[in-house]
């Protein structure tokens, strides 16, 4: 427990005392803010325009208009952030020699791989929870489903740790930070896009693909359903990933 | 303290060891020495839990390294080849996480920073960043790390590879310094600094083991023949033709270029044999200078060379050798 607090602090600190972490945060709420700050406006000029007709001004409403599209388009964004978080983690150890000595301290191999990822798991709730000041200037513009916006969220945390072990994973086998980048990335796309081919690839294996798509699953959450599958795939993808991580690491040790 | 039995590692299908076996005592400081791709470092790694050997065993305190991996590492500190450091991070946090890492106990953390700093004399450059500091203070830094916690063992790869010769000695007095209570194992190219450091050299080539003593037993073992190097004023075929006839020598090479009417010249005798009178005064009888007259001595890189030579059966010269250290 004391070396997973120890890689934790460890990798908190690479994150804050280097420019990485302001950097992926600056850029994400920057192009969040945009997404919101348009939405918005689309949505006040769409209600100037619908007020003289009382059938569509029902389905104009900030769950709709704002909300959905937005945690939408923060999760396409953390395709590309994620990423950039997770490349370094056991990439720069490799390539600098430190894992050597990072692997020969009272420290098991499991404790290592968890205190990476947390340590990118937190610095990305940091991220997300900047963007909650989007919900209370929502507060003062008019009512929204709470619970659409939390199920919402709820979806972008569990994407956002998948994405995170699945890159901490990738991180793990190569020594090149823009390999393991670009595989993260690579790998997180498909994961997201798989499902657009379930409609000529069969019957069986297209509702196999349907079931492993990302994009899917993230969809029930912005809907507002939370339903166990869902849950439990994310994390069985992110439990998945991590193990992997964990077999990378002892298979480094066996080639010595 | 450490025994090391039947120990074999295999790189796919190339073996970096094969059956390596020695033991450590408790105090001792033992030299690993050997050519690069010798498999110093492999051996290094499986003490230290890095890398796990494909047969044989490693005991350290009679604690299989196999069966419980996390006490050992306990009972290690190790300095890597080419000192891995976090060079974004500063001396102070490095080393706290280091104690962190270590499992050293909260409340002890700040003393044992301290003693360890002190111990290598790194305590005006607490608050710089790694990647700031000179070569010289990297190598401190680096045997900090391996002092904390106080382990009992300490395993060094190269700790003085890439220094000046000034720092070399302050880390080779450092590591003297500390070991009086401690058991070093330390592998190095640099031959004297192995004979100056350690109580036992073991010399490891192609991953076997060809030699185990101390660097004076190694010396004196070796020593088949007593060399003489003499300097006179004297015509070469002729001087060399009368000390050939001297009693005892076996072979007489010109060392240095004939050089106004000097010459240097290496003559090897049987072991045993004082041919030192006996030539002095045949070369005076004969009426020439004699300018220099002295033995020399065997240094443990003849041994070594000797030893890598004979085991691998390639030319290898010292200057080959000295080529490939500097390389």
């Amino acid at each position: 427990m004391n070396g997973f607090l120890a890689i934790f602090r460890k990798e908190m600190a690479n994150f804050f005392v280097s420019p990485i972490a302001y950097t992926v945060i600056g850029c994400f709420l920057i192009i969040a803010g945009f997404f919101f700050w348009a939405n918005v406006s689309l949505l006040s000029l769409v209600s100037l325009q619908a007020a003289n007709d009382p059938s569509i001004t029902s389905r104009i409403n900030l769950t709709d208009v704002v909300i959905r599209p937005l945690v939408q388009n923060m999760s396409i964004i953390l395709l590309f952030l994620v990423p950039l978080l997770t490349m370094r983690l056991f990439s720069e150890e490799r390539k600098t020699g430190t894992i050597e000595l990072l692997l020969t301290y009272p420290i098991n191999d499991l404790g290592i791989v968890l205190g990476k990822f947390l340590a990118a798991v937190s610095v990305f709730l940091i991220m997300i929870v900047c963007t909650l000041s989007f919900a209370f200037i929502m507060l003062t513009l008019g009512a929204f489903d709470i619970g659409v916006f939390l199920s919402s969220y709820l979806g972008l945390i569990l994407m956002g740790s998948s994405f995170i072990a699945l890159g901490v994973f990738i991180s793990s086998v190569t020594e090149n930070q823009i390999v393991a980048a670009a595989i993260s990335f690579g790998a997180a796309l498909m994961f997201w896009v798989i499902s657009w081919t379930s409609s000529f690839t069969g019957q069986t294996l297209g509702a196999i693909i349907r079931q492993t798509s990302i994009i899917e699953r993230l969809d029930s959450f912005l809907k507002g359903v939370v339903t166990l599958s869902d849950v439990t795939y994310f994390v069985f993808f992110t439990a998945f990933f991590l193990f992997l991580s964990f077999r990378s690491i002892e298979t480094q040790r066996w080639r010595g | 303290m450490i025994e090391v039995m039947g120990l074999t590692k295999y790189y796919g299908s190339l073996a970096a060891i094969r059956d390596v076996n020695f033991s450590v005592n408790a105090g001792e400081i033992v030299g690993f020495l050997g050519p690069n791709g010798a498999g110093k470092t492999t051996t290094m790694r499986i003490l230290t839990c890095f890398t796990p050997a494909t047969s044989g065993t490693v005991r350290i305190s009679g604690i299989d390294v196999g069966e419980d991996s996390m006490a050992v590492r306990r009972s290690i500190g190790y300095l890597p080849e080419n000192v891995p450091l976090y060079d974004w991070m500063r001396v102070r946090s490095y080393l706290e996480f280091v104690t962190r890492a270590k499992g050293v106990a909260s409340s002890d953390r700040v003393k044992e920073i301290d003693r360890v700093s002190g111990v290598v004399g790194i305590q005006d450059v607490q608050t710089k960043l790694i990647r700031w500091l000179s070569k010289g203070y990297k190598q401190r830094l680096g045997l900090a790390q391996a002092l904390i916690g106080d382990p009992p063992i300490i395993i060094l790869d190269e700790p003085t590879i890439g220094l000046d010769p000034r720092q070399i000695r302050e880390i080779r007095n450092l590591i003297k310094s500390f070991a009086l209570n401690k058991t070093v194992i330390l592998s190095s190219h640099i031959l004297p600094e192995v004979s100056q450091v350690c109580s036992r050299v073991i010399i490891i080539n192609k991953g076997v083991i060809v030699a185990e003593d101390t660097p004076e037993n190694l010396i004196s073992g070796s020593t088949r023949t007593s060399r003489i190097q003499v300097t006179l004023r004297a015509p070469e075929q002729e001087s060399k033709n009368l000390i050939s006839g001297i009693n005892g020598v076996s072979t007489v090479k010109t060392l240095a270029p004939f050089d106004e009417g000097m010459l240097t010249l290496t003559v090897e005798s049987q072991q045993g044999w004082d041919i030192r009178p006996e030539l002095a005064r045949a070369i005076v009888a004969k009426d020439w200078d004699l300018l220099e007259l002295r033995s020399i001595d065997v240094s443990l890189e003849d041994v070594f060379i000797d030893l890598v030579t004979e085991e691998s059966g390639d030319i290898l010269t010292k200057e080959s050798v000295i080529d490939r250290e500097v390389a």
